[in-house]
């Protein structure tokens, strides 16, 4: 197994490698700082942390005008909270307005566990993803963290980056470099593909390497830029494998599935399957747990795949 | 009470003179001509564009006379000059008399005012600070100008800038918690580079605010969050330079100015008249309305 290591703490340590090399860079959190991992950030440069406290529309419009007087901010809460709570907010002073505002929430998806529905952010990528000039991104382990979060940081605009609660497996070595709106393709195949984001890719490997066992030969592309999608890799995998599995820990509307079927349908249409949560709230539980109910598993990828292969 | 009653609350003392490079020489009877050009403006604008907000533009003329030609330092001619004193706009639907303001310093043409809420015109029926020259937030849906405004004086804090943030409010606004997220943070992060301003006309769009959703006691509100409070005539230009002034001298805390407007001040058909919040003057109003502000 793969060393498990937590994205938000790779979050939290880059932030203060950036603050170093970069004054403007300033950070926000809502009362949230522990978990988030802006803590890090707060301890070493604390008069350019600002808390403000469990006020998550009053946080981000204040990072709005920060941006728009030349500040680099990281607004930083639960995935549930930015953008849902706040997304009138979100889509005035920073999409609207085109500033420099970075999101950057953890908390992502059913896998938050225990908590439960109230807290488990299942609506968000479709919410941010539908507002004009957003960037997306799902980073799938903490060194795609790091990465794009630098990127992030070095790059003018709205950027929105869920991160997850738990540890995930490494699925990249330290030499990896985040492409910006780049597909990545992470095994080869020509049976059909399966795309997946944070938390599903190494599921996405797992259920890969289990397929080639009964001789299907299944190719993984991680897209962890959502949007703008990498078209290209998506035209290239419907037209050289025919078939196409999303998987993402997130409601099925509106997320990585309905994205790439708009492109899939006008580019190259294929059959589709869509490992996802289905149009419901999940309950309290252990994180594996609610993967499993929710039928988001390695298992579950396997049995898309299987079933797209036969609709070819 | 009668407005005219709304007298400052502390005599002024001027600690820093520093005016707006371009206007400080103006005299107060140059500043109500141009308050008056300001009103033309908004009446022939809303009514050739055929909808937008007079009232609310017209109740916060002298507000925003006062700043633009006296108060603020700002350069029309380079209008992302970094030490700009800011003018935020949180009730955007007051964009005539913004656009107005604008014009009138010389960050775009006058004419251009007649193009308000035409297709490609820079002038938006909301301000957008993306294309039009000397606009510093995009505004429209309420309450988010103050929060805007916290973000804009902590990078002047940050860079040891030493320029001043002034935010319109509608009273009506105040109805959001928004305001008072942001009421509470700016007393918190000590902002004392930060005036906002109410333009307290007492009016919303379903009537007066007592009747929609009570504000009272309004000033108790902002002193209990942590503001000084400043009570003015809000039509006088003297009154309100007075206020400013005096908000410069105060430290370690952010000032609210309560300005005691009237809706749809300088027509006497659209005073108090809460149908001309969002309606504009036919062709006949808007020619009664000119006669009456000649
Ligand atoms: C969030 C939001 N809700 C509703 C509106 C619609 N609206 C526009 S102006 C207005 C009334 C504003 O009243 P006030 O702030 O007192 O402004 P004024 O009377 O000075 O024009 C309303 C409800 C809006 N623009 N934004």
């Amino acid at each position: 197994m793969p060393q498990e290591v937590s994205l938000r703490e790779a979050y939290g340590k880059t932030l203060v490698e950036l603050g170093k090399a970069n004054p403007d860079i300033v950070v926000l959190d809502a009362d949230l700082s522990r978990s988030t991992m802006t803590r890090f950030f707060a301890r070493e440069f604390p008069n350019r942390f600002f808390d403000c406290g469990i006020a998550e529309q009053n946080m981000v419009v204040i990072a709005a005008g920060l941006a728009a007087s030349g500040k680099i901010p990281f607004a930083s809460t639960f995935a549930v909270f930015v953008p849902g709570r706040c997304f009138d907010q979100i889509r005035m002073s920073i999409a609207y307005s085109q500033l420099n505002v970075k999101l950057v929430t953890t908390h992502g998806g059913i896998s938050v566990g225990e908590d439960g529905a109230s807290h488990h952010s299942v609506e968000d990528l479709s919410l941010i993803g539908s507002l004009p000039g957003f960037t997306v991104i799902v980073p799938a382990d903490a060194i795609e963290t790091a990465q794009a979060v630098k990127v992030v940081a070095a790059t003018n605009g709205p950027f929105y980056i869920r991160l997850c609660r738990p540890k995930l497996p490494l699925v990249y070595n330290e030499d990896y470099r985040f492409n910006l709106g780049k597909a990545v393709t992470m095994r080869q195949g020509m049976d059909a593909t399966v795309i997946a984001i944070g938390i599903m890719v190494s599921a996405a490997l797992e259920a890969a390497d289990n397929l080639r066992r009964h001789g299907i030969d299944c190719r993984v592309l991680n897209m962890p830029t959502l949007k703008p999608i990498d078209e290209a890799a998506i035209i290239k995998a419907a037209s050289e494998t025919g078939a196409i599995v999303t998987a993402e820990d997130h409601l099925e509307h509106g997320g990585l599935g309905s994205i790439i079927a708009q492109v899939v349908a006008r580019h190259h249409p294929v059959p589709m399957e869509f490992v996802a949560i289905k149009d419901t709230y999940a309950k309290s539980g252990k994180a594996t747990e609610l993967l499993q109910k929710y039928g988001l598993t390695a298992k579950d990828i396997e049995q898309a795949v299987h079933r797209v292969i036969k609709k070819k | 009470m009668s407005l005219s009653e709304w007298g400052n609350s502390s005599k002024t003392t001027s600690a820093d003179n520093t005016r707006a490079e371009v206007f400080s020489s103006l005299s107060v009877k140059e500043m109500e001509a141009i308050a008056k050009r300001l009103r033309r403006h908004i009446i022939t604008m809303t009514g050739k564009a055929g909808s937008g907000h007079p009232g609310g533009s017209l109740s916060a003329v002298e507000i925003v006379t006062a700043l633009y030609f006296m108060v603020l330092r700002h350069k029309p001619s380079d209008p992302q000059w970094a030490d700009r004193d800011r003018f935020i706009l949180s009730k955007g639907h007051a964009a005539p008399l913004l656009y107005a303001t604008l014009a009138e310093c010389g960050y775009f043409p006058v004419d251009e005012l007649a193009t308000l809420r035409q297709l490609d015109s820079r002038l938006q029926g909301h301000t957008d600070r993306v294309v039009t020259p000397g606009v510093e937030m995009s505004a429209g849906a309420l309450g988010q100008g103050l929060s805007f405004a916290i973000g804009v004086a902590l990078a002047g804090r940050l860079n040891s800038q030493n320029y001043r943030v002034y935010v319109l409010l509608g009273d009506g606004e105040c109805d959001e918690g928004q305001i008072w997220e942001a009421a509470m943070a700016a007393a918190h992060f000590k902002l004392d580079n930060l005036v906002a301003i109410v333009d307290n006309n007492g009016q919303q769009i379903d009537g007066w605010n007592r009747d929609v959703m009570s504000l009272d006691p309004f000033s108790d509100k902002w002193q209990a969050f942590g503001w000084h409070v400043i009570e003015v005539n809000g039509h006088e230009l003297t009154r309100l330079i007075e206020a400013f002034d005096q908000a410069k001298l105060v430290k370690g805390k952010p000032t609210v100015i309560i300005a005691h407007t009237i809706k749809g001040k300088g027509v006497s058909f659209m005073e108090n008249n809460p149908d001309f919040h969002g309606k504009v003057p036919n062709a006949e109003e808007v020619e009664i309305a000119l006669k009456e502000l000649e």
